[in-house]
């Protein structure tokens, strides 16, 4: 999988393998654990939570119905400190702008503190192929380009390696250590990564960051981590590039802490990150440190198109994961399975607008709608709501597996006519009580082999409710 | 003599009234228990969910527009289950976003449609029932009674007061069983994998007796425990509540268990 090419479309394969992988279930099991008890403890700690969260709905409803404004308005404030604002369409001009600037730098090497647009836009890989040299400097997203893999959750990109898998990577990535040092303990693995990290971060010519917020009335932009990575990636270079989708603006800086204050809660149950960091504009005469050049790159890549939608909400997420961190259906296949940049079930909302329905298809119907993702957004986006449209689309265009198409019809004509719908499942339920009368369950059924492959099928009694109550002379009319 | 007891329609669900009509007479004693007057109205046959889920959403309204008027004529509509009273609460008003006329009439049946326990605990102020159920049981919380209707502390308030029952909590009570309607068979793999991981939080408990409000989930998660040999037995909470369990095995089991 990689931005390009995603795989989306083997989703019942990926799931599959995912489910077969053992290091992967080990991982999972525990990792989610951890995300949801922390989460459940800062937000308890928490009295105003529901309200905050109220208000952040607000006031991203309120950006994005006027988000030309505000992004306009961000241009101009990052024009007045002296940056440049990019505009870009879609990902291929992205990461055309990101080279331009690149070379205009004379750049080898760039370090890159994390930022899931890079991913979207697969800027590595072009990088690379143009002779630039991209360096991860968030642990997770290093250890993920160390084994050429694409990050597994969005805050957590190295989700689902193992510890013991991080030094197998460090082992062979970094010859000039000790052969038969210990990479057991989880300080080591840190340390090395810093020790490594450090070099790059003094070679670097252009830093590239994400951001979490884009603040209109003082051309911000903000990034959120915990290992001050991301400071020493846009302290150090001379070129700071910032990487950010359109509808990450908000209209001021207090709104941009109204936000602060559910992101890293809803995220890693902190109650701030380690690092909140505002970068505002190049360096100024004054400043002690700083890069001498700030580029802001908007991108768009399909979502203006969702503005105006009935899929608009979904624009109002900030990235905090705790949607895919709750899911039980991540929980169980991780998320490499979900085959394209995002995740869980805001990729399962998100990437079927981004990249289509025909290709990322199955990943909204892939959710048992059991609501725990909504129940926990920030937000307040109703991921499963959002998801059932995307299935009513696939309906409308004729997409919905066979099944759908021929068989729920043909229930709902039965359920449509009770009458007939009496006459039709009576004696299909009274055979299959008869035959399931001993055991009371079948462990094969025709047809039902997606039931039976993992448990039995219980039989029915035999005669319906409604027939017993007509032969108990029940009453069935309205009326005293 | 005047009958001024409220009536109530029991919206029984295609799950219980084609599998198992225990669990529609389990509820016809608990409600008139409560001093309700019960009616089965006929025009009623499944509340759309497997249409409106799977993107279907036209049937889903004619279903809706069919069964309406089936149920409008109550004081309350009551099904023994929280993913299809959430149905008739939440999304049928939704269904009729472009017609004005139905959406009133819908909107007006949504009002007065209850989950069973909680329509005995919140509306008719039930505290307990006079049951007796010798045996240890973990109650299920299905998802979309759950957190669609906040169906948590009522069938447990009714529970406790069965005589000879004791509760054990679920390690992960909010997790999802793996149901999802027709997600169980579109993803097998994944929705295996989910009850298997139930079926193993439930047998963590101890208990001998697996409860919930929702028959889909109970049919999923029995069918899972029998397949790994349990001996767990899997029931509607309305069964246990209405001191019905010598009626009918348990599900998934038949007269050879006996």
């Amino acid at each position: 999988m990689s931005a390009q090419h995603p795989t989306t479309r083997n989703f019942v394969a990926n799931a599959r393998e995912a489910l077969a992988d053992t290091t992967l279930q080990k991982g999972l099991a525990t990792a989610k654990l951890g995300f949801r008890d922390r989460r459940t403890a800062a937000v308890a700690l928490l009295p105003e939570f529901e309200t905050l969260r109220d208000e952040a709905r607000g006031i991203k409803n309120h950006v994005l119905a006027n988000l030309d404004l505000y992004l306009e308005e961000f241009e101009r404030r990052v024009i007045e400190r002296g940056g440049h604002v990019h505009w870009a369409a879609d990902a291929a001009e992205a990461r055309e702008i990101v080279l331009g600037i690149c070379r205009a730098a004379g750049a080898r090497t760039v370090t890159k503190g994390k930022s899931m647009i890079s991913e979207e836009i697969g800027l590595n890989e072009f990088l690379e192929d143009n002779g630039i040299v991209p360096v991860e400097t968030d642990l997770g997203e290093y250890i993920i380009q160390l084994r050429h893999e694409a990050p597994s959750h969005i805050i957590a990109p190295a989700f689902h390696v193992m510890k013991e898998q991080v030094g197998e990577a460090f082992r062979a990535a970094h010859p000039q250590f000790d052969p038969n040092r210990s990479l057991n303990e989880p300080r080591a693995l840190v340390d090395e990564a810093r020790t490594v990290m450090r070099e790059k971060f003094l070679a670097a010519d252009v830093g590239i960051t994400g951001a979490n917020f884009l603040i209109a009335e003082t051309g911000s932009t903000v990034i959120v981590t915990n290992e001050g990575n991301g400071d020493l990636t846009q302290t150090l270079p001379k070129v700071h590039v910032v990487l950010a989708s359109l509808e990450k603006a908000v209209p001021t800086l207090e709104d941009a802490t109204t936000l602060l204050r559910l992101l890293a809660r809803s995220a890693t149950g902190q109650e701030f990150t380690s690092y909140t960091t505002f970068s505002t504009g190049p360096r100024r005469k004054e400043d002690l440190d700083g890069p001498e050049e700030f580029h802001v790159v908007l991108l768009d890549n399909g979502r203006s198109a969702l503005l105006g939608t009935d899929m608009q909400e979904v624009l109002r997420c900030i990235r905090c994961g705790a949607c895919m961190n709750h899911c039980p259906v991540f929980g169980v296949i991780g998320g490499h399975a979900y085959g394209w940049v995002y995740p869980g079930p805001i990729g399962a909302v998100l990437n079927p607008s981004l990249i289509g329905i025909e290709e990322a298809g199955h990943l909204p119907n892939a959710s048992t709608f059991c609501g725990r993702c909504e129940a926990v957004c920030p937000m307040r986006i109703p991921l499963p709501g959002l998801m059932r449209r995307l299935r009513e689309r696939q309906f409308e265009k004729g997409l919905a597996p066979m099944a759908a198409r021929w068989g729920l019809p043909v229930w709902a004509f039965l359920a449509r006519n009770p009458a007939l719908y009496r006459l039709v499942t009576a004696p299909a339920m009274r055979l299959l009580g008869w035959l399931g009368r001993r055991r009371g369950r079948f462990s094969r059924l025709p047809g039902a082999g997606g039931w039976t492959a993992s448990r039995d099928f219980p039989a029915p009694q035999g005669p319906s409710f409604q027939a017993l109550w007509d032969r108990r002379g029940g009453k069935r009319e309205a009326g005293r | 003599m005047t009958d001024d007891r409220p009536t109530v329609a029991l919206f029984v669900t295609c799950l219980v009234d084609l599998f198992r009509p225990a669990v529609g007479f389990a509820a016809v004693r608990l409600l008139e228990d409560a001093g309700c007057a019960v009616t089965v109205p006929r025009g009623q046959t499944c509340c759309g969910q497997p249409a409106y889920n799977s993107g279907d959403r036209s049937d889903a309204r004619e279903i809706a527009r069919r069964t309406i008027p089936a149920l409008e004529g109550h004081d309350y509509i009551v099904a023994p289950s929280g993913s299809c009273a959430a149905m008739l609460r939440h999304h049928w008003p939704d269904l009729f976003a472009d017609e004005p006329d139905m959406r009133v009439r819908a909107e007006a049946v949504a009002a007065k449609t209850w989950e069973l326990t909680s329509f005995l605990t919140d509306i008719r102020g039930v505290k307990g029932v006079s049951a007796r159920y010798d045996g240890t049981a973990t109650y299920h919380d299905s998802c979309s009674g759950l957190r669609e209707l906040g169906i948590a502390e009522q069938p447990r308030q009714l529970l406790r007061s069965v005589a000879g029952l004791t509760l054990k909590d679920l390690g992960a009570p909010e997790e999802c069983c793996g149901f999802g309607g027709t997600f169980a068979v579109k993803y097998p793999d994944i929705s295996g994998r989910m009850v298997d991981d139930k079926s193993a939080d439930i047998e963590k408990t101890g208990a001998d007796t697996l409860l919930a409000g929702d028959l889909g989930c109970l049919m999923n998660m029995a069918g899972r425990l029998k397949r790994r040999g349990s001996k767990i037995k899997a029931r509607h909470v309305a069964e246990v509540l209405a001191g019905m369990t010598g009626e009918v095995p348990p599900i998934g089991e038949g007269e050879g268990d006996a």
